[in-house]
């Protein structure tokens, strides 16, 4: 089973509860981290890594000896990633979306793969749980493709617990798509409520069970509460203002390792959502 | 004219409710959310909206079933397994390449134009805002936050106004590379966290290497008042001017229920306070 823990808005404590989860549990399981922009999971979890591999996305390199300036490359790009000025094919890298098109267009064979590094995956364990996360090089705008390399890793045969990034746009569609479930995590304001909406929607595009928790849930007001109940969408759990858990948060420390007593209701979390699946 | 962006890498850390604050406290000037995937300004500023435009950018394949002959060579080329077995394309996987429309054969693909967004021109009681809604699960946030930022500019000139504060997004990605191209400054805010002290890190090396220069100011500060000077000595070294600390302070959230900044809600919170020190040192800063 894949769960896939988003948000909408960020800070909501998307990583306390995929963190908190994960370890609360008997079973064998997984963390992929895909918001690759700003992976926090690694922090808590604190996994040996033994495995970093350079991840790489295949674009042009032009052979001026083979090319003859017909400037269909240019023509087909629809990123405006290569373009024949003069005598020369300027490609730039950066804006390629690696679809292949110029190669294949290209009549000379002129076209040939380089790459592009997107970033590293890195992957290790932590006693018994699988950890993996995608870490964006900075200055790389495409997470999508990075967040994809990720989700390669997921095993079939035991939870994944996916910890998407913030937002409802192209990289949370790539943590959340063909997951069996969305937990979305949000807090009862005006700003979680809002960004809350727009994450519904874009799970329901998905077509994909949703349920909620609340943090900080005794802070903001109850207009949450009320479109949870207006959606008849499932409150699974709530976690109160605590200065405590806000503190441990600070140190990089699991609620559960703080307060263990916290083990057995993120474990019937998970059996809620086992439930909701089944 | 000169332009904030506003960045924090992680999310949460409070850029909206302090740029707001700002909003009350700055004149001459247009606001601006490039925050298009979230957008939660608008909340605050109750903008009362006076122009809007559909946002159109980028395509999507669709297959003309009656004209197809379900040879396969668009599948073959797909990159993003976006063509069903059936040939129907799965817009949410496509990327908009136009490879099958291309090299169709029976010339079946149509590659329209995407509405992917709206944008709008509006008035609030701080003065004009800029302001846009990316639509759920769409693409091309990063050309509808340049969009925004310029238009905003322009708004600007035309009311003679100097300066441009801009709500940017969370992360390091395209939207986050969008919102920083030419901004006089950005102000990163954080909190004093090991994500937050993280996350900055990553962002602060993004602004470097755009070469725009950093400001920052941590939030909640008393959270984790370690880890907070920690990060400040972090930007120090990188030269990153550090302009002020924020305590935790729940009139901030308070002040978001009733959709006021905080400086409306109580102008005597300590939050307020920090933050009204943290605009004039941010003001002196880049000679507003």
């Amino acid at each position: 089973m894949i769960i896939s823990v988003a948000s909408g808005k960020g800070g909501t404590g998307k990583t306390t509860v995929a963190t908190n989860m994960a370890v609360s549990l008997e079973s064998d399981v997984q963390i992929l981290d895909c918001d690759v922009e700003e992976p926090n999971a690694h922090l808590f979890i604190r996994p040996a890594f033994e495995e970093v591999k350079t991840i790489t996305t295949p674009v042009p390199a032009v052979d001026m000896e083979k090319c003859n300036l017909c400037g269909k490359c240019g023509e087909i790009c629809q990123f405006k990633a290569i373009v024949v000025i003069a005598e020369t094919v300027l490609p730039f890298h950066e804006l390629c979306h690696s679809c292949g098109g110029c190669m294949e267009v290209c009549p000379e064979k002129a076209i040939t793969e380089t790459g592009r590094e997107l970033g590293v995956i890195e992957k290790g364990h932590r006693n018994g749980l699988e950890f993996v996360h995608g870490k964006l090089r900075i200055g790389e705008a495409m997470s999508p493709p990075l967040i994809r390399k990720v989700r390669e890793y997921t095993r079939p045969d035991i939870l994944t617990i996916i910890d998407a990034p913030p937002g409802t746009s192209c990289p949370v569609i790539a943590s959340m798509k063909d997951a069996d479930f969305v937990l979305l995590v949000t807090e009862p304001t005006p700003f979680g409520l809002h960004d809350l909406e727009l994450a519904v929607e874009a799970v329901k595009i998905l077509g994909i069970p949703h349920g909620l928790v609340i943090n900080r849930s005794d802070m903001g007001d109850d207009k949450v509460m009320a479109y949870a109940e207006q959606e008849d969408l499932p409150i699974l759990m709530e976690i109160p203002f605590d200065r405590r858990i806000a503190e441990a948060y600070s140190r990089g420390e699991m609620i559960v390792e703080v307060m263990p007593e916290w083990k057995d209701r993120f474990s019937e979390l998970y059996h809620r959502i086992e439930k909701i699946v089944e | 004219m000169k332009e904030i962006v506003i960045i924090s890498g992680k999310g949460g850390t409070g850029k909206t409710s302090i740029i707001a604050a700002f909003a009350s406290l700055a004149e001459n000037k247009v606001l601006c959310d490039a925050d298009v995937d979230a957008a939660d300004l608008h909340l605050i500023m109750n903008p009362e909206i006076k122009e809007s435009y559909d946002f159109e950018s980028g395509h999507t394949a669709i297959i003309n079933q009656d004209k197809c002959t379900e040879c396969g060579l668009c599948r073959d080329l797909c990159k993003w397994d976006a063509i069903s077995e059936g040939f129907v394309v799965d817009s949410i996987e496509c990327e908009g390449c136009g490879v099958c429309y291309y090299f169709c054969p029976e010339k079946a693909i149509e590659f329209p134009l995407n509405t992917c967004g709206e944008w709008y021109l509006s008035e609030t009681r701080f003065g004009p805002m800029a302001h846009a809604r990316l639509g759920i699960a769409e693409e091309n946030s990063g050309k509808l936050v340049s969009l925004i930022r310029q238009e905003g500019k322009k708004l600007a000139e035309e009311r003679h106004l100097d300066l441009l504060l801009t709500d940017g997004p969370p992360g390091i990605g395209c939207p986050v590379i969008a919102s920083l191209g030419g901004a006089t400054a950005v102000l990163i805010v954080t909190e004093p966290t090991v994500s937050g002290r993280h996350d900055m890190e990553r962002v602060a090396e993004l602004a470097a290497f755009f070469k725009i220069p950093a400001k920052l100011c941590v939030n909640k500060f008393d959270l984790n008042p370690s880890e907070g000077e920690a990060i400040e000595a972090f930007a120090k070294e990188k030269n990153i001017s550090v302009i002020g600390r924020v305590p935790f302070d729940p009139s901030f959230t308070k002040a978001m229920v009733q959709g006021k900044t905080i400086v409306e809600f109580d102008g005597r919170s300590e939050g307020c306070r920090a933050v009204k020190n943290i605009w004039k040192n941010l003001v002196q800063g880049i000679e507003v």
